[in-house]
């Protein structure tokens, strides 16, 4: 495993990702569909800070459960999963495959972000800055974590696309109560310091999760 | 893995320690100032409703004890490939789904009656809800995959990752989340995963017996679907 085969990998995925746009336009999509159908839901309503977090991180949920098992289907769809066993070892090819859903989850976040300013103008606003930035970067790599070590768990199933998200959410709770914690207080103008529990919960979550689904992952990727 | 005497002495003690606890637990009265080892205390805002704590703890714990063997037989099989310890896993995931569900349904009566709603998302409710969706959950990707190599390996890896999650729900949870059972957020007692439990002596002695009790009858129930899962086993191969 070294650092220039990680991104070697990391290049090809988004190479292959370029070329096709598959997840991407599939996730473009999903956002603005899942957002038009809360407005539908809300009509004129002002939700509070409260539900317009948790409202935000479901969208995230759903849409990242929607692309980031592309990732390893697609793998095993073109069938380069044998190719990819030959030329890298497990762990090169785990560390690249997160490292490819942490962006795709990033830039998913700040999509929803910018579309949650643009219709809710009026209560969606991000008071404390630095613990917004702090929940979607620190979530961003605890989402990434978990559902990486899960789309190879499901790459290998038969029911691919209905399993992800049943697979996903158990692991996911503990990481959605506090992202949606956080981001109420990001929402609230709650100073820093009041998220600092948050975060230390979502950084031993990111480090159990990725030490995890290191030491396991030979085993999935082999079977 | 246990002798026929051991299986004997499991099967019996499990019935004579939960009989004894089922009546004991019952029978014994309640007084406001417990004199003898007859009399159990009363506890402000349980009085009668304390008596759930002999069932609905002891069978909690079964849950996460099933869990753990669970994990541990994943564990193994993903270390020695060898099938007994992948059916020695699914036979306790298969236990312990059962467990959780009495757990919530013991709790949620209880919650009904003490607390005025069968479900109010106290942190530990969040657990319990978070372990059924987890065995749901397994029990989905195992029929999903259908070379046994796969499924055994798959799952195992699938209950450790799951199990990972375990302790933030157990330590870390309980303490950001203010709740209703006794060890949340703002507990006069402190938070955190162990309870002080304000029990006399004479319950603590059956609640104990009681936790004994339930373990037993897991291990004996336990043995008894290992067995049987073996015997399909090698009959499928038989045939196929």
């Amino acid at each position: 495993m070294s650092v220039t085969a990680i991104f070697a990998l990391v290049r090809k995925d988004i190479h292959s990702e370029l070329r096709t746009r598959y997840a991407l336009n599939a996730l473009v999509m999903f956002v603005v569909v899942a957002v038009a159908t809360i407005l539908f839901a809300l009509r004129s309503d002002q939700p509070t800070s409260s539900v317009l977090a948790g409202l935000y991180w479901v969208v995230v949920f759903f849409t990242a459960m929607s692309g980031l098992s592309r990732t390893f289907v697609s793998e095993e769809e073109r069938g380069t999963t044998m190719t990819l066993q030959l030329v890298a070892t497990p762990s090169t090819v785990y560390f690249a495959k997160l490292i490819f859903n942490t962006a795709l989850t990033f830039s998913l976040t700040i999509a929803v972000t910018a579309l949650y300013m643009a219709v809710f103008s009026s209560t969606f606003v991000i008071q404390t800055m630095s613990t917004f930035l702090g929940t979607v970067i620190l979530g961003s790599l605890g989402f990434a974590s978990a559902s990486t070590i899960i789309a190879a768990i499901v790459a290998k199933a038969n029911t691919r696309a209905t399993l992800y998200p049943v697979l996903s959410f158990p692991v996911l709770v503990v990481l959605l109560m506090t992202v949606m914690s956080a981001t109420t207080k990001a929402l609230d103008g709650e100073p820093f310091a009041s998220a600092l529990g948050d975060f230390q919960i979502l950084i031993g979550y990111f480090l159990a999760m990725t030490a995890g689904s290191y030491l396991l992952f030979e085993y999935v990727w082999k079977e | 893995m246990f002798g026929k005497n051991d299986m004997n002495a499991a099967k019996y003690g499990s019935i004579i320690l939960i009989t004894f606890v089922l009546i004991a637990g019952l029978a014994i009265p309640l007084s406001p100032s417990p004199q003898s080892w007859l009399e159990f205390p009363i506890i402000p805002g349980l009085e009668e409703k304390a008596r759930n704590i002999l069932y609905h703890v002891p069978v909690a714990w079964t849950t996460v004890v099933a869990f753990l063997v669970g994990t541990f037989y994943g564990f193994r099989y993903l270390k020695t490939k060898n099938f007994d310890d992948d059916i020695k896993s699914v036979s306790a995931a298969g236990l312990g789904f059962m467990f959780c569900l009495l757990a919530t349904i013991t709790g949620a009566i209880w919650a009904k009656f003490s607390w005025g709603s069968f479900w109010n998302w106290d942190p530990r409710e969040t657990s319990i809800f978070v372990l059924l969706l987890i065995y749901g959950a397994y029990f989905a990707l195992r029929s999903a995959l259908e070379t046994e190599e796969k499924r055994a390996t798959l799952s195992a890896v699938y209950s450790i990752i799951a199990g990972i999650t375990v302790p933030f729900f157990v330590f870390v949870m309980p303490r950001i989340m203010s709740g209703l059972h006794p060890g949340a957020k703002g507990d006069p007692d402190g938070a955190g995963p162990v309870v002080q439990f304000k029990m006399s002596p004479n319950m603590l002695v059956i609640f104990l017996l009681g936790l004994l009790g339930f373990t037993l009858f897991f291990i004996w129930l336990f043995n008894l679907r290992v067995r049987l899962a073996r015997l399909e086993y090698q009959r499928s191969a038989h045939h196929s």
